[in-house]
C-alpha cells in the first residue's frame, strides 16, 4: 500500500475533572490508507468519540488537552498546524458526520446554504457555482427532488434525509478522510443500510479513507477492512476484519463476539462479560480488564501488558497472546 | 374468535394476554384552515401471548411499538378495540380491578434513568410499589428487595443507593427486580437492552430468559434488533405504521419471511459475521416510512414495496393465514413470492 491517508501516532487525550485526571485515550495508534474502512469498536466511555475529535483538534480546552501524539494526514502533521491553517484542512480535507445531524446543521439556515458556505469558504465557487453544486451533492447522496430539498430547512427534512445532507455537507470538499462517528445508530435498520451503502459507494468512488466508529459489530462486519477494538482508552487488538472475527485473540474481543452472536446461541444463554466496565477514576492496577476477564492470571494483576504485534498488521494486548501464559 | 380475526396459536397453549383489533389514534390539531388531523399509531392490531412465552414485536420507529406496550398495561386508553387478561377483558377497568391489573402486567422501559425516580432509594424503588398492592408485610420488605436484588444479580449493598450511583445496566436490573416484586404474568418490555452496551446487553437477556424459565413469565418483548429478536422470541409480529404484516414462529421466520416489508427488514440487519455478510443480497428500500398521520392508501407499504402491482395501490390487502403464519400481503403464498434473496 501506498503511504497512508491517515496516520495517528500515541495519541493520548486527557481530561481535568474534580475527582481527578480522566486518560479518555491512552498511546493509540493507528492508520488508514486510501480506499480502506477502519472500524474503532469498544464499549461507551471506551474513548472512541475523543479520538476522533482529537484527530480535527477540537478537544475543548479545558478541560480537555491532547497531552501527546502526532496525527499525520497525507504526511502533514495536524498537531503542529495553526489554528488558522487547520481551519483549511477540517470539512476540506478531512470531514466528520455525527449520530445527530443537527450537531452539523444550522436549523435557521436553508441546505443550499448551509452547504454553499462550506463551498464558499473551501473552493471559493460563485454563487451560480454553488446552486449547482449543492444539487449535484444532493443528487449525489441520494435525495430525492434535490431541486425542492436545498431550499429546505433541516426540520423539514426526516432523520434519514438529514443525515444524507450531512453526508453531502462533510464530501462537499471531496475529503481524504472521513470520520464517522455511530453514522447510523440513531436510524432504523432500513434507513441505516441506505446509509452505509451511500458511504462505501461513495468511499470506493472518491477513494476516501473511512473511520468508522460504532459499537455495533453487525456494522463492522458489513462495511470495516480493518478493526481497532478499545477498552478504557487503549487499543487492546487490531486485525482485518476478518481476522478479528475469525480468530479474535484477545479475550475482550472474544467476549464481545460471544455476546453479539446471538443466533449462534440458538435458544441457549449467551456468553456475557460479567462486570463493567471500570470508572476511569478507579481503573484496576495491571490490566484493565482483569477485573472481567475469565483467563485472568497472577501476572494480569499486577502489570500492563504491552500491545504486541503477533501478525504484519495484527496487534494484541493480552499476556496470553504473548504466550505467557498457559502457553 | 368472535371477530374472525385469524391468529397464529401461542405454542404454549391457552394465552395468557390476547390483544384484539386493537386502535390507538392521536388527534392533533390542525392549522388555522386545516381540519384536525389523526395520527394512526395502531390500526386494528390483534396478537396473544401464553404463560411463558416470548412474542417479540418488531418494526421501524414510529409503526406503533411503544404505543402498542402503552395500551396493553393501560398507561392509555385504546380508540377501540380489547385487551384481555386470562379470558377477562381488561380494556374499561378502573379502581381496585385496574391496581390488580397493574400488578399482573408489568412494563420495562427503554432508558432505565428516566423509568427510576431519581430521588428514591433502590429499596423503596423496589419496595414501595409492594406496600401500595400490600403484597408483603412490612417487616419482611427489606428482606423481600434484598432477595429480588439477589435473584437480578445485585447484592444487598444495592438497597441503599439511588438510580445514578448505578451503571446502565444496573438500573435495567433494578427495573427488572422492581416488575418482579409485583409477581407479574406478563412483562411487556420495550427496548429493554438498546440503551446498554453490547456486553450488557448480553447479561440482561440471560437475566431475562432465566428469570422466564424460573416463574413461567410471558413477555412481549419489542426491540428493533432483529438479530436479538431471532435470538429470544418464541413467535415474532413484524409491524408497519400501525398493522401487523407478518405474524410467525420466529424458527419459521428465520427460514423464510414472507411478506414485502419483513424481507427487506430482516435482510437490513446487519449480522456480526463478515462472510454471511459479503454473501448476503440486502434490500435497499427507497424512500422514508410515510407519515401516520394520512397512511397510503391500499396496502400501507407499496410507495416502499419493490413488488408492487396496480392493485396495491387501490386495495387494502387483509392479513390472511398463509402457510404457517399471517401475512398482509396480497401475493403472499403465491409460488416464489416473495423472491429469494439470500444469495
Ligand atoms: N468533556 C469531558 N470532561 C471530562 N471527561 C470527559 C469529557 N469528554 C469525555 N470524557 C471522558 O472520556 C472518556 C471517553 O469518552 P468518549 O465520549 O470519548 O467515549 P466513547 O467511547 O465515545 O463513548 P460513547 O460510546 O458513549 O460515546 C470517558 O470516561 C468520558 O467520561
Ligand atoms: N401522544 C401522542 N400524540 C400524538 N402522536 C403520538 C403520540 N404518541 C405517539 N404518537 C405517534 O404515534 C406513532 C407511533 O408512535 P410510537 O408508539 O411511539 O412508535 P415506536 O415506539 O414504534 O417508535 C408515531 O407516529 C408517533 O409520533
Ligand atoms: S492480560 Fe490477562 S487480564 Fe488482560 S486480557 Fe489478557 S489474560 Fe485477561
Ligand atoms: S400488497 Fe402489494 S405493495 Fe403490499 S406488500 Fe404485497 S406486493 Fe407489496
Ligand atoms: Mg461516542
Ligand atoms: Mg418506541
Amino acid at each position: 500500500m501506498s503511504a497512508p491517508v491517515l496516520d495517528v501516532r500515541s495519541l493520548s487525550v486527557e481530561f481535568e475533572s474534580t475527582l481527578g485526571t480522566v486518560h479518555a485515550v491512552r498511546d493509540l495508534s493507528f492508520s488508514i490508507g486510501e480506499g480502506e474502512t477502519l472500524a474503532l469498536v469498544g464499549e461507551s466511555g471506551s474513548g472512541k468519540s475523543t479520538a476522533a475529535m482529537a484527530l480535527l483538534r477540537l478537544i475543548p480546552n479545558p478541560p480537555g488537552r491532547i497531552s501527546s501524539g502526532a496525527v499525520l494526514l497525507s504526511g502533514r502533521d495536524l498537531m503542529a498546524l495553526s489554528e488558522a491553517d487547520l481551519r483549511g484542512v477540517r470539512g476540506r480535507e478531512m470531514a466528520m458526520i455525527f449520530q445527530d445531524p443537527m450537531m452539523a446543521l444550522n436549523p435557521v439556515y436553508t441546505i443550499e446554504r448551509q452547504i454553499g458556505e462550506v463551498l464558499r469558504l473551501h473552493l471559493g465557487l460563485s454563487k451560480s457555482e454553488i446552486l449547482a453544486e449543492v444539487v449535484e451533492l444532493l443528487r449525489l447522496v441520494g435525495v430525492p427532488a434535490p431541486e425542492e430539498r436545498a431550499r429546505q430547512y433541516p426540520h423539514n427534512l426526516s432523520g434519514g434525509m438529514r443525515q444524507r445532507v450531512m453526508i453531502a455537507m462533510a464530501l462537499a470538499c471531496r475529503p481524504r478522510l472521513l470520520i464517522a462517528d455511530e453514522p447510523t445508530t440513531a436510524l432504523d435498520v432500513t434507513v441505516q443500510a441506505q446509509v452505509l451503502d451511500l458511504i462505501h459507494g461513495l468511499k470506493e468512488k472518491l477513494g476516501m479513507a473511512v473511520l468508522l466508529i460504532t459499537h455495533d459489530l453487525g456494522i463492522v462486519a458489513e462495511t470495516a477492512n480493518r478493526v481497532v477494538v478499545m477498552y478504557a482508552g487503549r487499543k487492546v487488538e487490531e486485525g482485518t476484519v476478518g481476522e478479528i472475527f475469525a480468530d479474535p485473540r484477545h479475550p475482550y474481543t472474544r467476549g464481545l463476539l460471544g455476546a453479539a452472536k446471538w443466533e449462534e446461541a440458538d435458544g441457549d444463554l449467551l456468553r456475557e462479560i460479567p462486570g463493567t466496565v471500570p470508572s476511569p477514576f478507579e481503573m484496576p492496577s495491571g490490566c484493565s480488564f482483569a477485573p472481567r476477564c475469565a483467563e485472568a492470571i497472577p501476572l494480569c494483576r499486577g502489570a500492563m501488558p504491552e500491545l504486541k504485534d503477533v501478525a504484519p498488521g495484527r496487534q494484541v494486548r493480552c499476556f496470553l497472546a504473548e504466550g505467557r501464559g498457559h502457553g | 374468535m368472535a371477530d374472525g380475526t385469524p391468529q397464529v396459536a401461542s405454542a404454549g397453549g391457552a394465552p395468557i394476554l390476547e390483544v384484539r383489533e386493537l386502535v390507538k389514534h392521536y388527534p392533533i390539531r390542525g392549522g388555522l384552515f386545516s381540519p384536525s388531523q389523526m395520527v394512526h399509531a395502531l390500526d386494528g392490531v390483534s396478537l396473544s401471548v401464553a404463560r411463558g412465552e416470548t412474542l417479540a414485536v418488531v418494526g421501524e420507529s414510529g409503526c406503533g411499538k411503544s404505543t402498542l406496550a402503552r395500551c396493553i398495561i393501560r398507561l392509555e386508553q385504546p380508540t377501540s378495540g380489547h385487551i384481555l387478561l386470562k379470558g377477562a377483558d381488561i380494556t374499561v377497568l378502573a379502581g381496585r380491578p385496574l391496581r390488580e391489573l397493574r400488578r399482573a402486567l408489568q412494563i420495562v422501559f427503554q432508558d432505565p434513568y428516566a423509568s427510576l425516580n431519581p430521588r428514591w432509594s433502590i429499596a423503596s424503588l423496589i419496595g414501595d410499589p409492594m406496600r401500595l398492592h400490600g403484597l408483603v408485610a412490612r417487616g419482611e420488605r427489606r428482606g423481600r428487595v434484598a432477595s429480588l436484588l439477589e435473584t437480578v444479580g445485585l447484592g444487598p449493598e444495592f438497597m441503599d443507593r439511588y438510580p445514578h450511583e448505578l451503571s446502565g445496566g444496573q438500573r435495567q436490573r433494578v427495573a427488572i427486580a422492581r416488575a418482579l416484586a409485583m409477581q407479574p404474568e406478563v412483562i411487556v418490555c420495550d427496548e429493554p437492552v438498546s440503551a446498554l452496551d453490547v456486553s450488557i446487553q448480553a447479561q440482561v437477556i440471560n437475566l431475562l430468559k432465566r428469570l422466564q424459565r424460573q416463574f413461567g413469565i410471558a413477555y412481549i418483548f419489542i426491540s428493533h434488533d432483529l438479530s436479538l429478536v431471532k435470538h429470544i422470541s418464541d413467535r415474532v409480529a413484524v409491524m408497519y405504521l400501525g398493522q401487523i404484516v407478518e405474524l410467525a414462529e420466529t424458527r419459521a421466520a428465520r427460514r423464510r419471511v414472507l411478506h414485502p416489508y419483513s424481507q427487506a427488514l430482516f435482510s437490513a440487519a446487519p449480522v456480526a459475521d463478515p462472510q454471511a455478510a459479503a454473501a448476503r443480497k440486502r434490500i435497499i428500500l427507497a424512500g422514508d416510512v410515510p407519515s401516520p398521520i394520512e397512511p397510503p392508501a391500499g396496502c400501507r407499504f407499496h410507495t416502499r414495496c419493490p413488488y408492487r402491482q396496480d392493485r396495491c395501490a387501490r386495495e387494502a390487502p387483509q392479513l390472511r393465514a398463509v402457510e404457517d403464519r399471517l401475512v398482509r400481503c396480497h401475493f403472499a403464498g403465491e409460488p416464489g413470492f416473495p423472491p429469494e434473496t439470500s444469495a
